[in-house]
């Protein structure tokens, strides 16, 4: 069953009075269970496409379905109902909040979520166990290396139990080691939790970790094809 | 859903993360509340000092004195005309409708003797009338009676002063002291009523009946005269009233024609007192007025932390929007972070307040009142400016685009 169906989507932006058309109307799916890495270089329209898929923004034209729902319809509070309940983001800054421990940044989600406060601290336990850092819960992110603080961001994006995970250049700022450590948690992530995992990169190295690679150039598709898997990274 | 309690910890974390800040923000609410506190208090203490005057003089009272004398082109003051009679009193109070109690007056300054003791005091002669239109009360003993009066009875009713300086702590009543040699027995005790409102002691006098003093204390030119009818008028409504009987009454007994100046001046204590006090009401209200604008620069100090508080936490708004806060959740949360911070400042601002208005009671002897209704005005305008000053901001943040939040470095 199709996750994601993005029909005819265009994204105009008006800047100094120049527009910009960064998405020249794009169409495809993305079914429940899929992992799929989205490729372009720098001005070809993937962060647009990967702000509108993450409801972070709505399409100028064409519609965009996640789950059913007319994303372009909602409004900012429908918006961020969606981006609480049915997406988790992966930031290549990480974005935790400083002043917070590990557990309380977990919890940040199911605070406007209103889950009540034990349940908070459960749900948000069990996530940083399942990134396998229930250790460091109390400790600030500026204690914990890069890799740990992306493997809290990612247990941040788990703890709604989302459908959709959303991973922006997630190791654009993590050595080779640690890069392959956290795309290998959200490999499982894919296969154990049957998350839906949508990959934003430009290293192809990290693409191969996923199952089908659309590529992006000028605001088009430019290809869409399923990864031959083989051993390890190139 | 965010609730309240949760945002309000989160606001309270982000206030003491930047102390330094957070407490400079809060400096300018703390200064206007504490002076909107000690400027009403010290307002509201000047204005229930006079109001105690006013009570102890009596309400609603007119002072008649004889008009002014001229001696060879001399003017020789106001009272120094001998005009007024016991009769003018007694006119006064069956024909004025306006008055409901009238007392004459004949005093003069005597040597009092008790025993081995004596006391110079003012000795009043007067009437019942006295004990209403002055508000004086016995605590022992009786007060004077129209019998008193109709028979010079040689009697007296003493002030709490003269009774301790003559008697200690004895009780005076039934015994017989002298009054410029003329004894009299003491037949009650005034209550004491302090201080006026000038400062001499109300306590310390005599009264004895009118016409006694007349004959026996203080000899006067002709046998019926007084210096002085106080009038009590019968509400504060009718005192105009009675000004205009008493005038129209005592020209016409004193035979006084259409173009002739009155021998006698009527005038209006009570009246004067209440300017006082309104003047006072208007001080209190300005004072207050500066105060609040003061409470005004904190809010807008308030604003301005807000404001930078908003733009250097960009990113954090950025991630709580991407993590599903609603544009209202932010709002909150700003809102009631300038809320706390004014109402927080507020609280210290009372305090500040109540030392400040203690301060001058204790360096100016100022008498100050802080009045609940005060604290809850200062408390309740701080947290207004709190919600006012942090609407802005708030709002500001919760419009941010959550794409350029998270790019904001």
């Amino acid at each position: 069953m199709a996750l994601i169906e993005a029909e005819g989507v265009r994204k105009v932006y008006r800047m100094d009075g120049v527009t910009v058309e960064a998405l020249k109307g794009v169409t495809f799916s993305i079914n429940e269970g899929e992992f799929v890495a989205i490729m372009g270089p720098s001005g070809s329209g993937k962060s647009t496409l990967m702000h509108i898929l993450g409801c972070l923004d709505v399409p100028t034209s064409g519609r965009y379905l996640l789950g059913g729902v007319d994303v372009g319809s909602l409004s900012r509070d429908g918006l961020a109902g969606i981006r609480n309940s049915k997406i988790g983001f992966v930031f290549q800054g990480f974005n935790l909040l400083q002043r917070m421990s590990a557990l309380e940044n977990v919890e940040l989600p199911m605070l406007y979520g209103g889950v009540p406060s034990r349940e908070r601290a459960e749900k948000a336990l069990a996530a940083l166990k399942t990134v396998g850092l229930e250790e460091r819960k109390g400790h600030r992110p500026n204690q914990l290396s890069g890799g740990q603080q992306q493997r809290v961001a990612i247990a941040r994006a788990l703890v709604n139990d989302p459908p959709l995970i959303l991973a922006d250049e997630p190791t654009g700022n993590l050595d080779t080691k640690t890069s392959v450590e956290v795309m290998e948690l959200l490999v499982s992530l894919n296969e154990e939790h049957g998350k839906t995992i949508v990959l934003v990169t430009h290293e192809p190295d990290i693409a191969s970790f996923s199952k089908r690679i659309i590529r992006v150039l000028d605001g088009s598709i430019s290809s869409d094809e399923v990864v031959i898997k083989h051993d390890g990274i190139a | 859903m965010m609730g309240l309690l949760e945002t309000a910890k989160i606001s309270l974390r982000s206030l003491w993360a930047n102390k330094m800040r957070s407490g400079l923000a809060i400096l300018g609410v703390i200064i206007g509340v504490g002076a909107v506190i000690a400027m009403i208090a010290v307002g509201r203490g000047a204005s229930l000092q006079i109001e105690s005057h006013i009570s102890s003089m009596g309400s609603n009272i007119l002072i008649i004195v004889p008009g002014t004398t001229t001696s060879g082109g001399v003017r020789m003051g106001a009272g120094t005309q001998q005009s007024l009679s016991l009769d003018d009193a007694i006119a006064i109070e069956e024909e004025c409708s306006a008055v409901s109690h009238v007392s004459p007056e004949l005093s003069g300054v005597a040597q009092v003797v008790y025993g081995n003791r004596n006391w110079s005091t003012g000795v009043i002669g007067t009437t019942e009338g006295m004990m209403d239109v002055h508000n004086w009360s016995v605590s022992s003993g009786r007060f004077l009676t129209d019998q008193d009066v109709r028979s010079s009875t040689k009697v007296a009713v003493i002030g709490e002063t003269v009774a301790y300086e003559l008697f200690g702590s004895a009780n005076p009543v039934g015994e017989i002291i002298r009054i410029k040699k003329v004894p009299f027995q003491v037949v009650g005790v005034l209550a004491p009523k302090g201080q006026s409102a000038f400062g001499s002691d109300q306590d310390d006098v005599i009264f004895v009946p009118v016409t006694t003093a007349q004959k026996r204390l203080f000899g006067t030119p002709f046998p019926r005269m007084v210096r002085r009818i106080s009038v009590k008028a019968r509400d504060a409504e009718s005192i105009y009233l009675a000004q205009e009987q008493i005038t129209a009454l005592l020209r016409q007994r004193h035979r006084i024609g259409p173009n002739q100046d009155d021998d006698f001046t009527v005038r209006n204590l009570t009246q004067a007192m209440e300017a006082a006090q309104q003047s006072t009401q208007a001080m209190t209200l300005l004072l207050g007025a500066i105060a609040s604008v003061s409470l005004l620069v904190g809010g807008i100090g308030i604003m301005n932390i807000m404001l930078v508080s908003v733009t250097e936490r960009t990113r954090e708004i950025g991630i709580r929007m991407a993590v599903g806060a609603r544009p209202r959740d932010i709002r909150l949360q700003f809102l009631i972070e300038a809320f706390l911070l004014s109402v927080i400042g507020g609280i210290a601002g009372i305090a500040l307040g109540a030392l400040l208005s203690q301060t001058l009671v204790l360096l100016f002897d100022w008498s100050t009142s802080i009045s609940p209704s005060s604290i809850l005005l200062a408390f309740g305008f701080s947290g207004f400016v709190g919600v006012f000053f942090g609407f802005y901001p708030a709002y500001k943040a919760s419009l941010m685009d959550p794409i350029e939040a998270l790019r904001y470095e």
